[in-house]
C-alpha cells in the first residue's frame, strides 16, 4: 500500500485521520417519544420549541420508549457498512450538564453499540482511476441528539442570555467511528461523501449538509518523519464540521499546523494530550477549542428505565430486504452489465437522485450507455450553469427518451438535440412537438429543399446575383422566399445551406 | 344515611354508593369534614382538592362516571403527576411544579370512577423513612403523634390509618410502602416490578420503583391493584399483560384454603436484635398458619445482610441520575440572579434539595465516578444478582415467605435524624424485595405495647414475582377481611 507522503518544511510527513459522523436518522418521531422529528423532511425548519412533549423536556415521571425504525435504519446503515449487527446491546446515561439537554444526561450505547466492525471502501481521490482503499469501521450506535443553544435574539437581537430550542433534542443520531485509516483531506471528503450517498440510498436521512443532518469531526495527527525517526503529533479532535468544504479545509490546515506546532514545541502523541478545535469557516482555520481531552467523566451506566435491545435471524432478514441496491454495486452493473465507461458510471452513483434518474431514463427506454451521455454530457452542461444537479433541471425521462427518438431516427441533428433540451427545461411538451414547433425538424426529401431552392432563386435573381458576388447580406432574402414556398417547414439552417452551395458553383 | 362512612372499607363505600344507600357526595364530604379536623395536626395531606373532588362524586352520582372505584374517596402519594394541583415531591425544588401530564395509575384510577381526595406527604423524592424529610413539615403517626408513620409514603399511610381517605396509593423503592403500613397499622402491598407503570412516577430509583395499594383491608388491596395493574405500552419496563397470568383477579383467590401452601421462615429475618414484639407476631402468624394445615418450611436468604449496602448504592446512584434534570432550567425552583450557568445549576440545587437528598445524590455520584464504578455499582449489581437468586432457590421450598416488615413499631420524632445509617438500617426486611423484583405485602398483625402506648407492628409476605393473588390469599387467611382498625387519635383537648 503506497502511502501519502507530503513534503512540509522539508520534512517527510503522513497525515493520519479517523472519523467520527453524526448521522441524524430521518425517522418520523424522536428516539424515545412520538414528538414529531426535526430531521424528517416534514418538520423541516419547525417554529423554535414547537416539536417537544413532557418526554423531550425531560419532564418529571417520564420514560423513554425506543423507537424502533430509529434502530432498524441503524441496523440498515450497519449492513452496507459490513457491520457485525450486535444481536443484544443496551443503552445507557452518558451524565454532563448543559441547558441542550434537558435530563441531563443523553441516551447512547457505551459498551454494546447495535453495529461493530465494518469497512467501507473508498477512492482515495475524486480521480477516474483513484486508488479504492478500505476505510474500518470502528462501530457505529445509536443515541439522542441535544437540542441547540441560541446566543442571539430573534432576528439576531442582541441578548445578554442564552436561548434553548429543543426541537432538536431527542433526534434519533447515529454515530459512526472510524479507524484512523484516512490518509489526506481528498480521502476523507471522498468518505464522507461515499458515507451520505449510502445513507441517503439506504433513506435513512436526508443528508442535507446545511441542516446539519450529516456532522463530521475528524481526529486528525501526523507523523513525521526526521532522519530515519518517525513523530507522531498529538491527537486534535476538529468538532462539527457540517460542510465537505470545511471537512477538506480543516484537515489540510492542521497537517500544516501540527507539522509547525511541532518544529515549535516538538510536543509528541501521548495519552490523554488530545486537544479539541473548532473551524473557523471564514478565516479558513481550527482554533483551540479545549486544551486537554478535560477529566470528563460522564458516569455511564446503564438506563433502568429501557430494556436491553435483542435483535434475531429473523430480524435481521427483514431488516435485509428492505436494503436497495447501494451505489458500488449499482456502479459494477453500469460497467459490467451495461459497458458504460468507468468515468461516467462513477459518475453516475456519486448523488442518489441523479442515480435514480439515470435508472429511470433507461427504463423510459433509452439505451443505457446513451443514457449516460445524456447525463453526463447534454445535460451536466445546462446543469452546472443553473448550479444544480441534472436531475433537478425539470426534464423528464420520458422527454429524454423523446429526443433520442428522434436523434436515433435522423429526425434531428445532434445538434438539435442540445436547443431541444435547452427547451424542455421549461415545457412539458413532447419533444416531437417541441422539435416540430421550433423547427428543428430535419427535412429528409432533398428533392423538395431544391425545388423550392430553385425556385425561389428565380423568383429574386437580384438577390440571387448579389450573392453570386459575395454580398452575403442578400441570402436572407432568399431563405425568406423558401419558407414562404415551403410554408415554414423547411429547415432554414438546411436552406442557407443550400443556397450558400448552389451560389458558390 | 346509617353508616358510619369513614369507618368503612373501599369496597364497603363502592357497593353503597352503588346501592344508592348514600352518595358520592356524601362520602367525599365526610372525608372532607375529617380532613379538615384532622390533618392539621396529623399532616397526611399537602393538598387537597375539595371542589374537585365534590365534583367528581357529583358525576358518580349523576352515573356520568362509573367503574371499578365509582364514588371511593382516594390519596395518592405527592410523587405521582397529576394535570390538577401540584407534584411537589415534598421537595422545594418542585414546590410550584405542575405537570402537564397525568401518571398512568392515576389515569387508571380515574377511569376506574375514584375521587381523588388530595395529595399526600412523604421524604422529599421518597427518599426516607419517616416522612421527616419532607421539606414541607412531617406527617404525625396517628396511633401516637409524637411518632413519625414511617416512609416514605408516611402521608398515605397516615391518611389511610386516620380515616381520612378510604385508600391511598404509595410508592416503595426499598420499603416505602410496606414499612410505613406496618408502623401505621394497614395494609400496602410493593407490587411485582413491572406490574405497575411508573410512567409518571417521579422516578427516584427506576429499577427499583414500584406504585402500590395502600388499605385497611386486604380485599381493598386486591381491587385496588387490580385496577391500577396492567401492561403500559409507554414505560418500557412494564409487565406484558400475561405475566401475571391469564385472567388472575386478584380478589378470587380471597378466602380459599392455605393448607396446600408451603410457608417459608429464613432465620435472616428473625434476630435478637428485633423487638421481641414483633418476633411474638411471627410466631403467632406461624401456629395459625399451621393451624390452617400449611406446611411451615425453613429456607436460607444467605445474601440478605448485603441487602442495605447493595440497596443504597444501587438506589443512590439511580437517584443522582435521575435527579440531574432538576436544574432550574426548565421548569422548577430557579435561584434569583445567577452569575453564570454554573451558578444557577449549584445555586438552584442547593436551594430546592434538603439534605437526605443532597446526600443521596453524592454518594450515587461518588459510586458512578470512574475509578469506583466497578468496585461499587458494579459490585452492587452482581450482588443483587445474588439476592434475587437466594429468592428464586427459596421459593423453590416454599410459596412465600414470612417475615417482618420493620424491627421495631414507629419510633419518635428526631430519634434517627442525626444518624442517617441508623435510619438507613430501618429498610433491613424491607429493601431485598425491591432488589429481586418480588411482590412484598405488608399486613397488620395487632399492637405492641410501648411506654403505655398501643403502636401497630405488621407481617410481611414476600412471593415470588407476579404471585401476588398467592399473598393476598395467604394475607386473608391470617388476618380475614376485616378492616384494620382506625387510629383511636383524637384531636389534642
Amino acid at each position: 500500500m503506497t502511502t501519502a507522503i507530503t513534503m512540509i518544511q522539508g520534512l517527510k510527513t503522513r497525515l493520519k485521520v479517523g472519523m467520527e459522523i453524526h448521522v441524524e436518522l430521518a425517522t418520523r418521531t424522536k428516539m424515545w417519544t412520538g414528538a414529531a422529528n426535526v430531521a424528517h423532511p416534514d418538520h423541516f425548519g419547525a417554529e423554535p420549541n414547537s416539536l417537544v412533549d413532557p418526554v423531550v423536556i425531560g419532564m418529571p415521571g417520564t420514560l423513554p420508549v425506543m423507537n424502533k425504525a430509529a434502530l432498524e435504519m441503524s441496523i440498515k446503515v450497519g449492513m452496507a457498512l459490513g457491520c457485525e449487527i450486535a444481536r443484544f446491546s443496551k443503552w445507557d446515561r452518558k451524565s454532563y450538564y448543559y441547558p441542550d439537554l434537558p435530563k441531563n444526561y443523553q441516551l447512547s450505547q457505551y459498551d454494546l453499540p447495535i453495529c461493530g466492525e465494518g469497512v467501507l471502501e473508498v477512492p482515495i481521490s475524486d480521480a477516474a482511476d483513484a486508488e479504492i482503499r478500505p476505510v474500518r469501521i470502528t462501530r457505529a450506535h445509536l443515541e439522542e441528539d441535544a437540542g441547540k443553544l441560541m446566543h442571539e435574539g430573534p432576528g439576531g437581537r442582541p441578548i445578554d442570555y442564552s436561548i434553548v430550542d429543543l426541537n432538536r433534542a431527542g433526534t434519533p443520531l447515529l454515530e459512526i467511528v472510524t479507524e484512523p485509516d484516512i490518509t489526506s483531506a481528498e480521502q476523507a471528503v471522498m468518505f464522507g461523501q461515499t458515507l451520505r450517498n449510502i445513507c441517503r440510498f439506504l433513506g435513512v436521512t436526508e443528508g442535507i449538509m446545511q441542516q446539519g443532518h450529516m456532522r463530521f469531526e475528524p481526529n486528525i495527527n501526523v507523523i513525521i518523519e526526521k532522519v530515519g525517526q518517525e513523530y507522531a503529533t498529538p491527537i486534535v479532535e476538529i468538532k462539527n464540521l457540517n460542510s465537505f468544504r470545511a471537512v477538506r479545509g480543516a484537515i489540510e490546515y492542521e497537517h500544516h499546523r501540527q507539522v509547525e506546532q511541532w518544529l515549535d514545541d516538538g510536543k509528541v502523541l501521548t495519552s490523554g494530550s488530545k486537544s479539541t478545535r473548532g473551524w473557523d469557516d471564514g478565516r479558513m482555520v481550527t482554533v483551540l477549542q479545549r486544551e486537554k481531552e478535560e477529566a470528563h467523566d460522564y458516569r455511564y451506566f446503564p438506563d433502568p428505565d429501557l430494556v436491553p435491545v435483542t435483535v434475531d435471524d429473523a430480524w435481521l432478514d427483514r431488516i435485509r430486504i428492505d436494503i436497495p441496491e447501494l451505489p458500488q454495486a449499482r456502479q459494477a452493473r453500469y460497467i459490467e452489465q451495461w459497458g458504460i465507461d468507468p468515468k461516467d458510471a462513477r459518475g453516475l452513483i456519486e448523488e442518489r437522485d441523479v442515480t435514480l434518474y439515470f435508472e429511470a431514463i433507461i427504463d423510459a427506454g433509452v439505451e443505457p450507455k446513451r443514457a449516460a451521455k445524456v447525463i453526463r454530457n447534454n445535460l451536466a452542461k445546462l446543469a452546472n450553469e443553473r448550479g444544480v444537479l441534472p436531475c433537478d433541471l425539470g426534464i423528464t425521462a420520458e422527454q429524454i427518451a423523446g429526443v433520442e427518438k428522434l436523434l436515433t431516427a435522423n429526425t434531428i441533428s445532434s445538434n438539435a438535440a442540445d436547443s431541444l433540451y435547452a427547451l424542455c427545461l421549461d415545457s412539458d411538451d413532447e419533444p416531437a412537438k417541441l422539435a416540430e414547433a421550433n423547427g428543428l425538424v430535419q427535412v429528409s426529401d432533398e428533392g423538395a429543399l431544391d425545388e423550392w431552392v430553385a425556385a425561389a432563386i428565380e423568383a429574386e435573381p437580384q438577390a440571387a446575383e448579389d450573392v453570386r458576388s459575395g454580398k452575403m447580406a442578400a441570402i436572407g432574402r432568399l431563405v425568406g422566399a423558401v419558407m414562404k414556398l415551403s410554408k415554414g417547414q423547411a429547415n432554414p439552417k438546411a436552406v442557407q445551406q443550400k443556397l450558400r452551395e448552389k451560389l458558390a458553383q | 344515611m346509617n353508616m358510619d362512612i369513614t369507618q368503612s372499607t373501599m369496597i364497603e363505600l363502592r357497593d353503597a354508593i352503588a346501592a344508592k344507600q348514600v352518595t358520592a357526595h356524601e362520602v367525599t364530604e365526610a372525608y372532607l369534614q375529617r380532613i379538615a379536623a384532622l390533618n392539621d395536626s396529623l399532616g397526611a395531606y399537602t393538598q387537597v382538592f375539595a371542589e374537585r373532588a365534590l365534583q367528581r362524586a357529583d358525576e358518580v352520582d349523576a352515573g356520568k362516571v362509573t367503574g371499578a372505584l365509582a364514588g371511593v374517596p382516594i390519596a395518592i402519594k405527592d410523587n405521582l403527576c397529576t394535570t390538577f394541583g401540584r407534584t411537589t415531591c415534598s421537595s422545594k425544588i418542585l414546590e410550584k411544579f405542575e405537570s402537564p401530564y397525568d401518571a398512568t395509575a392515576v389515569r387508571r384510577l380515574e377511569a376506574a370512577g375514584a375521587v381523588i381526595l388530595g395529595k399526600t406527604n412523604l421524604d422529599e423524592f421518597a427518599m426516607g423513612s419517616s416522612t421527616e424529610n419532607s421539606a414541607f413539615a412531617p406527617t404525625r403517626n396517628p396511633w401516637d403523634t409524637t411518632r413519625v408513620p414511617g416512609g416514605s409514603s408516611g402521608g398515605s399511610a397516615a391518611a389511610v390509618a386516620a380515616g381520612l381517605c378510604a385508600a391511598a396509593l404509595g410508592s416503595d423503592t426499598g420499603g416505602s410502602i410496606r414499612q410505613p403500613a406496618a408502623l401505621c397499622g394497614i395494609v400496602g402491598l410493593k407490587p411485582t416490578y413491572g406490574l405497575v407503570s411508573r410512567l409518571g412516577l417521579v422516578a427516584y430509583a427506576s429499577s427499583l420503583d414500584q406504585i402500590g395499594p395502600m388499605t385497611r383491608s386486604v380485599s381493598d388491596a386486591a381491587l385496588l391493584l387490580d385496577v391500577i395493574a396492567g401492561h403500559d405500552p409507554l414505560d418500557s419496563t412494564s409487565a406484558d399483560d400475561d405475566a401475571r397470568g391469564e385472567g388472575v383477579d386478584y380478589l378470587d383467590t380471597l378466602g380459599q384454603p392455605v393448607d396446600k401452601l408451603r410457608i417459608g421462615l429464613a432465620k435472616q429475618y428473625i434476630s435478637d436484635a428485633n423487638d421481641p414484639q414483633v418476633n411474638a407476631a411471627i410466631d403467632a402468624a406461624v401456629a395459625q398458619l399451621r393451624e390452617f394445615g400449611a406446611e411451615i418450611v425453613e429456607v436460607d436468604l444467605p445474601h440478605t445482610e448485603y441487602g442495605i449496602a447493595t440497596y443504597y448504592i444501587v438506589a443512590t446512584a439511580e437517584a443522582s441520575s435521575n435527579l440531574a434534570r432538576f436544574d432550574g432550567v426548565h421548569y422548577g425552583h430557579r435561584t434569583d440572579k445567577p452569575e453564570d450557568l454554573i451558578d444557577l445549576y449549584a445555586a438552584s440545587r442547593a436551594e430546592g434539595f434538603g439534605d437526605e437528598v443532597k446526600r443521596r445524590i453524592m454518594l450515587g455520584t461518588y459510586t458512578l465516578s470512574s475509578g469506583y464504578y466497578d468496585a461499587y455499582y458494579l459490585r452492587a449489581l452482581k450482588v443483587r444478582r445474588l439476592i434475587k437468586q437466594d429468592f428464586d432457590q427459596a421459593f423453590t421450598q416454599c410459596d412465600a415467605i414470612l417475615c417482618p416488615p420493620t424491627t421495631h413499631p414507629a419510633f419518635a420524632f428526631g430519634d434517627k435524624t442525626d444518624n442517617p445509617l441508623a435510619m438507613y438500617l430501618n429498610d433491613v426486611y424491607t429493601v431485598n424485595c425491591n432488589l429481586a423484583g418480588i411482590p412484598g405485602l405488608a399486613i397488620p398483625a395487632g399492637f405492641a405495647d410501648v411506654d403505655d402506648h398501643r403502636l401497630p407492628i405488621g407481617l410481611q409476605l414476600l412471593g415470588p414475582t407476579f404471585s401476588e393473588a398467592r399473598l393476598f390469599q395467604i394475607a386473608a387467611a391470617l388476618i380475614g377481611d376485616q378492616p384494620a382498625p382506625l387510629a383511636d387519635y383524637r384531636l389534642p383537648g
